[in-house]
């Protein structure tokens, strides 16, 4: 079923009778060229670039809940291109460019606003930093600029310019980036991938790996066994769990991030903004909400839920920035599992075990990788090479020396 | 959480610096012939449990102890806190 204004206006003025469920229910077939564990973001974005890009539509999602019901439901749904580091920048900026460009290639609404976001700029060494930044961004062919004070306060008159301790010196802004309606590109790939024959198979919890000779053959699940000639873990915030099925310990501590939303207000924030002097970042949802976080708990938990503490010194940060909020009533707030890994960098890679390959390790940044991670963990299923930007994804990079650590914290996953 | 302080009694664990898996106690011997292997799962492998897990917590704001705290990833309940001392010594390490 294909989607237009026509068929919006057809259906309005016939009661909305003609919709239909946009994927099928199917029981899961003995065998498949490739099993997807995970039916997220990144496991459905898998799925569909491996039957668009790469003909391959004899496929598998397996999920244990329903279909998005992990992290791509609970995110604060920024996407962005503003990395520093080779290994890092090309493969966001592949991101973001596929954002741009994903509403007319799955023929769903996902609500992509590219409303730029600003890293607010509080001191001397910071505007060096993100200058150096900015440069690093254009590298990959981004977009970046920096503002100084009176440009910004023409966009955001709200914000605390002279903070005692933290006045606003400037920031660093990427026009191209923004927020999407992040359910919406769940079931919009999950269409496109349904469309083109891949079984998306709800309720259906692997419960271990099929090893022959030393190499995965498929997947033990809930509802009987089904054999693979590729088996793709995508479960990042289960990650180790799921690894540890077939014996791996991964570089991978699991943390809970918490987010936040307000009362809907009237439009207000001109974009997403971040603070530069502590961690805390807002955005606006369509419906009015303010939508806001910072940093993650800090301690190995399971549990979707935080502490206290940490939403102090959230609170702490946007009243720092932007006083006006403390005025605004909390809706709701929310935990989900991070996959925090030893550099803050993710993985798309093959492991030690044949047939088996593994996605995860995505921290608090998986959102915005999206498209790029399962356009790139589809290359590798399908070509056995990893894509020319997801390159230094590997497993092995600690053992060689090879951290891709933005921040410069070592191996402390609660520290990125 | 309240973290219960063997010396000093229930705390905040704000008061704390959260250092993570408790096997990182047990250091590898840099001489042995599989040195690099041994640093490298101790370095960056995790067992990363979901349910009851050992960790380091080290207590900035308070008396710089650090302690082996009980906990369960699941539920956030702790079950029993000790000095990384006493665990230590346990395990056979000397100072």
């Amino acid at each position: 079923m294909g989607y237009s204004a026509f068929k919006v206006f057809w259906e309005g003025l016939t009661g909305n009778k003609g919709w239909k469920p946009v994927w099928r229910e199917p029981d899961p077939k003995p065998q498949y060229d490739i099993v997807i564990v995970g039916a997220g973001g990144h496991g459905l974005a898998t799925a569909y670039y491996l039957a668009k890009e790469f003909g391959i539509t004899n496929v598998a999602v397996l999920e244990k809940g329903w279909l998005g019901s992990g992290n791509i439901g609970r995110n604060t749904t920024i996407i962005r291109s503003n990395y520093l580091l080779p290994g890092n920048q090309p493969f966001y900026e592949k991101s973001l460019k596929l954002w741009e460009n994903l509403e007319q290639d799955f023929n769903y609404n996902a609500m992509v606003s590219q409303r730029s976001i600003l890293n607010l700029i509080h001191s001397d060494p910071q505007r060096d930093a993100f200058a150096r930044r900015a440069n690093a961004m254009r590298l990959s062919g981004a977009d970046s600029e920096l503002l100084g004070p009176e440009e910004i306060r023409a966009l955001c008159p709200f914000l605390d310019f002279d903070n005692a301790r933290f006045p606003i010196q400037g920031a660093l802004r990427q026009k191209r980036g923004g927020t999407v309606r992040h359910d919406a590109v769940a079931w919009g790939y999950a269409r496109g991938a349904d469309m083109r024959g891949v079984d998306i198979i709800q309720n259906c919890e692997v419960t271990g790996f099929r090893m022959e000779n030393g190499a995965c053959v498929g997947v033990e699940t809930a509802r009987g066994p089904i054999r693979a000639g590729k088996t793709a873990v995508c479960v990042a915030g289960s990650s180790s769990r799921v690894m540890a099925l077939a014996g791996m310990r991964l570089p991978i501590e699991s943390h809970v991030l918490q987010a936040f939303v307000t009362e809907g207000l009237k439009p207000t924030l001109p974009g997403v903004i971040t603070f530069g002097a502590g961690h805390f970042y807002v955005s606006q949802s369509d419906k009015g909400g303010l939508v806001f976080g910072g940093d993650i708990d800090g301690y190995n938990t399971y549990a979707q839920r935080g502490n206290l503490p940490v939403v102090e010194d959230v609170c702490e940060g946007g009243m720092a920035i932007m006083p006006m909020i403390g005025r605004a009533r909390l809706l709701r707030m929310w935990g989900g599992v991070m996959d925090m890994s030893m550099d803050g960098s993710p993985f798309i890679d093959k492991t030690h075990i044949d047939g088996l390959y593994f996605n995860g390790g995505w921290c608090y940044g998986g959102f915005k990788a999206t498209p790029a991670s399962g356009y790139c963990y589809a290359h590798l299923l399908a070509t056995g090479r990893p894509h020319e930007v997801a390159g230094a994804f590997r497993l092995d990079r600690f053992r060689r020396g090879a951290p891709i650590d933005e921040k410069g914290v070592g191996a402390h996953p609660n520290l990125h | 959480m309240i973290i219960d302080h063997p010396l000093l009694g229930p705390r905040d664990a704000a008061e704390f610096v959260y250092k993570g898996d408790a096997a990182l106690i047990d250091r590898p011997d840099w001489q042995a012939e599989d040195a690099a292997d041994k640093f490298h799962e101790y370095m960056y492998l995790r067992d990363n449990v979901a349910g009851e897990m050992a960790e380091l917590w080290y207590h900035e704001h308070g008396d710089r102890s650090w302690l082996v705290v009980t906990r369960n990833t699941l539920t956030h309940k702790i079950t029993s806190v000790e000095l990384a001392r006493d665990v230590a010594r346990r395990r056979g390490r000397g100072k």
